[in-house]
């Protein structure tokens, strides 16, 4: 895409770049808590996910200095046109990764309960989906980033399959919890850190949306290819 | 939309009846059509095949760096232009259907119909009274008591009544900036016109008398047909139900106010809202 001419204020054009910055290290520090919270998990490891819980604060404290850095861009800038969308979608997506971030530190917590629990299945579906939401988290910051509206459209489009592995999830712990009771306990906390994953990869979708309306100003369809079919899924009891 | 295929504003000619079709935002049909309409300063084109529908009872924000060609639309519009020899003006520009470039339109009947404000305010050097029942004589007569209550009615439209009803008989040069720019908005409606065209109305305001004004504007207008030329663009964006974005003597985008300022069609509309001009 031509790049965009220069603002005429510096000033100015420096304030956007800066809150562009902001976003990108949001969204790095919740790609960082989804990978290790998803490693937490799968290794068992009680000392990262405890880290993972911890370092959460940080996005929220960088959720709130963009939204004041927004506010005050908006006073005193009064942004129109790509520069006003621009603004609000920072506004929005810091919002989104903060949910990110929530959603990764209570993964995380459920990976602590996890490692004193039996181990059941293997938890490569867990790896598949957290790549697949870290790839399109990662996917949606740097379209914002780049002002790339083709980008953002292929991670809007790439959340089917995240949905296919989570339904796969869901499955295979009903089996598990009705083959035996006592893998309830851990099957439920691993449905529950699955959901998590899927709401992640729906945030990623969000700000992919959001970017598409800040670099070209119209919106996306209202419907998305969507997978997540577990909200009508039955298992029937064996026997 | 495709950057490369529309950032050239010469050659990339708009669609500017289907921009303003498709912009949804409801308004009225034209009081003024102008049809591509192109005008000369001697040799010198300054405006180049314009074609732009003037809602009835609505705003019409006109907006673009010095030179492209906004004030000169307006001087058109009220065939100011005629005043000066080797201007000219080819094309259309339709008042309920009547071309009004045409050399045998009565301009002071056209006048009546069309008044402007100007960016200074202009009072004669006579009393606020005065100043109003002037140019209502020459278009009608009167008697005293109709005179009165015309003049009171007209500053009582310009939001100026309360401040002027008992100072009528002295002179209008006592009144602040603000005052007499409302009072020429009173002479300018006080002959019962169709159109004000406003050319750069509040840019020798302070902030409070701008507000009055566009306040004021958004009184006019259920009542008349307003274009403005503004090089404030917040201004434009506060009064404007459309907003006519000119570059270069061309109308690169026209589009109600709300589309123009989130989300521009044209990357030159882009640039200069968003203040990258070059």
């Amino acid at each position: 895409m031509e790049p965009m001419a220069e603002h005429t204020v510096r000033s100015y054009a420096e304030e956007l770049r800066r809150l562009r910055d902001m976003i990108a290290r949001m969204g790095g520090l919740a790609e960082r808590q989804v990978a290790d919270a998803v490693a937490s998990l799968i290794r068992r490891d009680t000392e990262l996910a405890t880290e993972v819980v911890g370092r959460d604060a940080a996005i929220d404290v960088l959720e709130r200095e963009v939204e004041d850095f927004c506010i005050r861009i908006l006073a005193l800038r009064q942004p129109v046109g790509q520069d006003l969308r621009l603004v609000i979608a920072c506004l929005k997506i810091s919002h989104g990764i903060e949910r990110i971030g929530d959603y990764a530190r209570n993964a995380a917590k459920r990976s602590i309960v996890l490692a004193q629990q039996p181990a059941i299945g293997s938890l490569n579906g867990f790896n598949r989906m957290a790549a697949m939401v870290q790839e399109n988290l990662k996917g949606a910051i740097d379209a914002l980033v780049n002002d790339d509206a083709a980008r953002a459209d292929e991670v809007w489009e790439a959340d089917e399959p995240v949905d296919q592995v989570y339904n796969g999830i869901f499955r295979e712990m009903l089996t598990f919890m009705m083959e035996d009771p006592r893998n309830i306990t851990a099957a439920t906390h691993l449905l529950f850190v699955a959901k998590n994953l899927e709401r992640i990869g729906d945030h990623a979708t969000n700000i992919a949306e959001t970017v598409h309306y800040a670099v070209r100003g119209e919106n996306l369809p209202d419907e998305r290819p969507k997978g997540d079919g577990s909200a009508y899924a039955v298992v029937r009891p064996p026997g | 939309m495709s950057h490369s295929a529309t950032s050239d504003t010469t050659t990339a000619r708009p669609n500017i009846g289907a921009m303003q079709a498709r912009s949804g935002a409801a308004l009225n049909e034209a009081k003024l059509a102008i049809k591509d309409l192109d005008f000369y300063y001697g040799a010198h084109k300054a405006l180049k095949g314009i074609g732009l529908d003037i809602p009835a009872r609505q705003v019409t924000g006109m907006i673009g760096p010095s030179g492209c060609g906004k004030s000169t639309l307006l001087r058109v519009l009220n065939r100011m232009y005629s005043l000066y020899p080797g201007q000219r003006a080819e094309g259309q520009v339709l008042l309920d259907g009547e071309n009004i470039i045409e050399p045998g339109v009565d301009l002071n009947g056209l006048r009546s119909k069309i008044g402007m404000v100007f960016q200074k305010p202009t009072p004669f050097p006579m009393t606020i009274y005065e100043n109003i029942a002037f140019g209502v004589r020459l278009h009608e007569q009167l008697s005293k008591a109709q005179m009165d209550e015309r003049v009171e009615w007209a500053l009582a439209r310009a939001a100026l009544w309360s401040e002027a009803k008992d100072r009528l008989n002295t002179s209008a040069m006592g009144l602040s900036g603000g005052q007499q720019q409302r009072l020429c908005i009173a002479r300018t409606i006080a002959v019962r016109p169709e159109v004000i065209l406003f050319d750069e109305p509040t840019s020798a305001l302070d902030p409070i008398s701008t507000l009055k004004i566009e306040e004021l504007i958004d009184e006019l207008k259920r009542d008349f047909t307003i274009a403005i030329v503004t090089h404030n663009m917040q201004q434009a964006a506060r009064c404007a139900d459309q907003v006519a974005f000119f570059y270069l003597g061309e109308l690169v985008e026209v589009a109600p106010a709300g589309q123009l300022f989130t989300a521009p069609r044209h990357p030159k509309t882009q640039e200069y809202i968003t203040g990258r001009f070059g």
